[in-house]
């Protein structure tokens, strides 16, 4: 599969590099007590030092520092024992302080690794250059009132990771499944949410265009993009627009640029020139963050089985190719109902259960797997009444729609229903004699197994008159016994 | 009840504890002070209604036997510290009108003592400020004026503790030191006032103007007052990062008498050029003072000193150009309207604060601006290293050092107003102990020829503030400094 975009001069290559804030899951903020629910009334979650009110002092929260450890220990990455937070200083109406405490030289995670699961099973490493610890800004709304802009700080003080990648991606593809396996492991470990829409996770996307084996090109950054579709149709319009500018002659310029959502654009917000100067200093009111090698080991110590690991043992514990085995470690809560289902039971058959019937069913019904009607403990005892010949495959199709739109349990559905299959003997072949008697015509066309096909026309038409409680594996026998 | 205010506050409260009088009359001779001391321009706000209802509760407290070691006494406040419910402007326009609803944790210890509040009192703008001229409230006078009668300001930046201080206004007042800003004013005015180690009293609520290098202390009329209310002062606060947890010692027990043996370092590097005679002098006799209390005196070098000022000069602004950053209108305070954000931001803070913190906000914002962090703020950190350095290396060899304040006694008003160098070289002395983190104090020490006021500084390990006192409470009964300031205010009232 070629990655590369062809411009009028020839084939071009794409560099992508993202920065992620992920918000830390925790339930107050990063230097204050005050609380980090999402959604709460405006402004009933500001501490005093959230607000900067005069002479009032940052405390860590040391359990933020945990979670940043933990995902830089999940990310396979340098866990730095000594780090500085420092002041990014700008103003803005919703940035209380005047400054954002942030971290800058010294962040507490160096460098790491990500593994890309991507089309066809085939896999990608891609760097990690740090992660730190920084303060998220309030929000200003500025649709509340004609001529002023009204500011909630509930947000002021969440305690976010920045976590910035090398510029490692070459495809839209790429930054996508590097978005969706950074909030798979963050989900796993417990660290964020992983939630774009709430904005618990956001990305800065950093896009620049070479021709291939060529040096790097100036890159342009498009701030803020809370989706991973838009992260992707940003990269593939920047990409065109750059090739485009370069192609006709001009230069890109270093610069922040805006994804315009509604027209599928990128605009330009602010030039190098305009830049801030974010003056970073170490912030003096907050001492050097020292760890100790033994916390961080405990915190080791206790992380949970990560994706890639589990998504080794799943295929070779239960035979899942990489395809099943990805999508069932995709998602930490789906990997759960999984092992659920296949624990005792044939893999094969719970992973395509799962990821057939049942992930069509939670899509129609727009439900997570969490919410979904059909537990895995009742899918599971679905496929036991297959494999023990109380229903047939088909019959489970239809048992597994009641449950969907019940909840109920399948055994109870298909005593209720009277779906049990049918394999007397004489009932079925009662059926396949009456079949073969009215219909001579397709007789004559199987001519004694020359044309095999017409089975198949046989077997449904016994089906049909049972009701799909015959065993089918006996319909078949039967059939052809008689069919000669 | 005029003695009442010529009570140290050591003997105020054993004057309480003996039944002799109550806090509630203490108080009300302050308050009485307070009314009659206003050509001063010492307080920002007076709270006399609130000072009652505290003497009160204080003397029930003592009647009940839970009188707490500062139990009826009658401070006054440096309006740096944020008081609950009562105005605090940092002596700011920027801060007009705001009450904060928290109390710093320094005066919540004060008044978990059971001391009393007479009101707030002026300071230099945001604590910058050698002479309490840059208030917004405007100077604060020297309760102290030249034998020929002129006038002369009082230090700073807490400038309006001091003259509250030595005018018996208060029985002693708050202070905060960034870099000379209790001692000097102590000097100044004829009165003890040491800044104890950074990190010793807790900032939490203090109106930061340098985090790195402000920190809270006391200004009393002698070292046995003041060891009794850094007692109160200090302590370990959580809410407070830099805050260090070691135990409070009663400072008082310290001040034996006693200095037998101990050796008092000399830096060379002080006797500066154009130092007035008299200091010199005073200097001089000082260390004669320590010889004849059988100290050993020992030379020593504090090589990087003449960095300090500069270096002083690029760290503090830096700080409080980011500190600062938050007096933007859009919270509390102050806020002129403008056709935009950055409009409201500029006319806000244009009105709001005054030339000399327009000027360190700019020197601040300057020397952390891309291109020029390395040369300054990056070197400046690393001469303070230097600077702490050879204090570390000094007090290898010595318990304490002995140097002046001030390089000069109190100035005339607008004497350097228009020259900010000439006004930060007062700091030259105290800059150094503030860079290092360690404890300085300021005790009075003699007169200079215009009559005024000179003290002698003294410098201590981090945390040996018992030291340090221990060392003030000897110059002062060698100087036996029994001057007091003629009472021109009262007339003036």
């Amino acid at each position: 599969m070629s990655k590369l975009i062809s411009g009028a001069t020839g084939e071009w290559e794409v560099v992508i590099g993202l920065e992620v804030h992920a918000q830390v899951t925790s339930n107050s903020k990063l230097f204050s007590g005050a609380a980090t629910e999402f959604g709460a009334e405006p402004n009933t979650q500001v501490s005093l030092v959230d607000a900067a009110m005069p002479g009032m002092l940052p405390v860590i929260n040391a359990y933020c520092v945990e979670q940043a450890v933990r995902t830089g220990l999940a990310l396979d990455a340098q866990i730095n024992l000594y780090s500085i937070f420092d002041r990014k200083n700008y103003f803005y109406a919703d940035l209380p302080q005047g400054y954002q405490i942030s971290q800058y030289k010294q962040p507490v995670v160096g460098e790491g690794i990500i593994t890309l699961d991507l089309k066809d099973g085939e896999t990608k490493e891609v760097g990690i250059e740090r992660l730190h610890l920084e303060q998220d800004a309030g929000k200003s709304m500025h649709d509340q009132h004609p001529t002023m802009t009204y500011v909630d700080l509930n947000r002021s003080g969440v305690a976010l990771m920045e976590i910035v990648s090398k510029p490692d991606m070459r495809s839209s593809e790429e930054a996508g499944a590097y978005l969706k396996k950074l909030r798979t492991i963050l989900r796993y470990i417990g660290t964020c949410d992983g939630n774009m829409e709430q904005g618990s996770m956001r990305a800065d996307v950093n896009v620049s265009v070479r021709k291939p084996g060529g040096p790097l090109g100036t890159r342009c950054e498009i701030k803020n993009v809370n989706s991973v579709r838009f992260v992707q149709q940003a990269i593939e319009y920047e990409a065109r627009r750059q090739i485009d500018v370069i192609e006709d002659g001009g230069k890109i310029v270093q610069e922040t640029r805006l994804y315009d959502v509604a027209q599928g654009v990128t605009r330009s917000m602010r030039s190098k020139e305009e830049a801030h100067d974010y003056r970073y200093f170490p912030d003096p009111d907050l001492l050097p963050l020292e760890l100790d090698p033994a916390w961080v080991d405990e915190i080791k110590a206790g992380l949970p089985e990560l994706p890639d690991e589990k998504k080794n043992r799943l295929m070779r514990d239960f035979g899942l190719s990489v395809y099943d085995a990805g999508v069932m470690v995709s998602e930490p809560e789906i990997g759960v109902y999984f092992e659920e289902v296949a624990k005792g039971r044939d893999p094969k058959q719970a992973s395509n259960w799962v990821t057939g019937s049942l992930f069509a069913a939670l899509n129609a019904k727009g439900v997570s797997i969490t919410e979904s009607p059909v537990t895995a403990a009742n899918l599971g005892k679905l496929i036991d009444l297959i494999a023990d010949n109380t229903i047939s495959g088909r019959i489970a199709k239809d048992v597994f729609e009641i449950m969907v739109e019940t909840g109920g349990d399948p055994a109870a559905i298909v005593e209720e229903k009277g779906l049990k299959q049918i394999t007397d003997t004489g009932f079925i072949e009662g059926i396949v004699d009456r079949i073969i008697a009215e219909n001579p015509g397709q007789v004559a066309q199987y001519d004694g197994g020359a044309n095999p096909k017409v089975i198949g026309w046989f077997v449904g038409q016994v089906m049909k008159q049972s009701q799909g409680k015959a065993n089918p594996a006996q319909v078949n026998e039967l059939l052809k016994k008689k069919l000669g | 009840m005029s003695e009442l205010t010529d009570l140290t506050i050591a003997g105020a409260l054993s004057g309480l504890d003996k039944g002799e009088f109550t806090s509630r009359e203490l108080t009300q001779a302050y308050i009485a002070e307070v009314e009659n001391g206003r050509a001063l321009n010492a307080f920002t706000t007076e709270t006399p209604d609130k000072a009652l209802e505290m003497a009160d509760a204080a003397d029930a407290a003592r009647r009940s036997g839970d009188a707490g070691p500062l139990n009826g006494i009658p401070l006054a406040i440096k309006d740096l510290f944020c008081t609950k419910g009562v105005l605090t402007t940092a002596s700011s326009h920027i801060l007009d009108g705001f009450k904060p609803p928290y109390e710093s944790s320094v005066t919540a210890n004060l008044w978990r003592d059971g001391a009393v509040m007479l009101g707030k009192v002026s300071l230099d703008e945001f604590a910058m400020g050698s002479s309490n001229e840059t208030s917004f409230y405007g100077p604060v006078q020297n309760p102290w004026r030249t034998t020929d009668g002129k006038a002369r300001v009082p230090g700073g930046s807490s400038g309006g503790s001091a003259a509250a201080v030595a005018a018996r206004l208060a029985m002693g007042a708050t202070g905060t030191d960034t870099g000379g800003s209790i001692r000097q004013p102590a000097s100044f005015c004829g009165l003890a006032g040491i800044k104890p180690t950074y990190g010793r009293c807790s900032r939490w609520g203090i109106i930061a103007f340098a985090s790195s290098l402000d920190q809270a202390g006391p200004i009393t009329r002698n070292v046995e007052d003041a060891a009794i209310m850094l007692r109160s002062m200090a302590g370990y606060d959580p809410k407070d990062s830099t805050s260090i947890n070691t135990p409070v010692p009663d400072y008082r027990k310290a001040l034996t008498g006693d200095i037998r043996g101990l050796k008092i370092g000399i830096p060379q590097e002080y006797r500066m050029d154009g130092t007035p005679p008299d200091v010199l002098a005073l200097w001089d006799r000082g260390i004669q003072w320590m010889k004849d209390a059988g100290a050993q005196i020992v030379d020593i070098s504090l090589p990087h000193t003449k960095y300090a000022l500069a270096t002083y000069y690029i760290v503090a602004p830096a700080e409080a150009s980011s500190n600062l950053a938050r007096y933007d209108g859009v919270r509390y305070g102050l806020r002129e309207q403008g056709g935009n954000l950055i409009e409201m931001y500029e006319n806000t803070r244009g009105a709001g604060f005054g030339e000399e913190v327009q000027r360190r906000i700019l020197i601040g914002t300057y020397v952390l601006s891309a291109g020029y962090y390395d040369a300054y703020y990056l070197k400046a950190q690393k001469v303070r290293t230097l600077i702490a350095q050879d204090f570390e290396q000094a007090f290898g060899r010595v318990d304490a050092i002995l140097t002046p304040t001030a390089p000069c006694s109190a100035f005339s008003p607008g004497e350097k107003s228009d020259d900010p160098i000439s006004m930060y070289l007062n700091d030259v002395f105290t800059v150094p102990a503030s860079l290092a983190g360690i404890p300085g104090m300021s005790v009075p020490a003699g007169i200079c020829g215009a009559g005024l006021p000179l003290g002698l500084q003294i410098l201590g390990r981090p945390f040996e503030e018992e030291t340090v006192l221990k060392v003030g409470h000897v110059i002062e009964q060698a100087a036996a400094f029994g001057a007091r300031p003629r009472i021109w205010w009262k007339e003036a009232a």
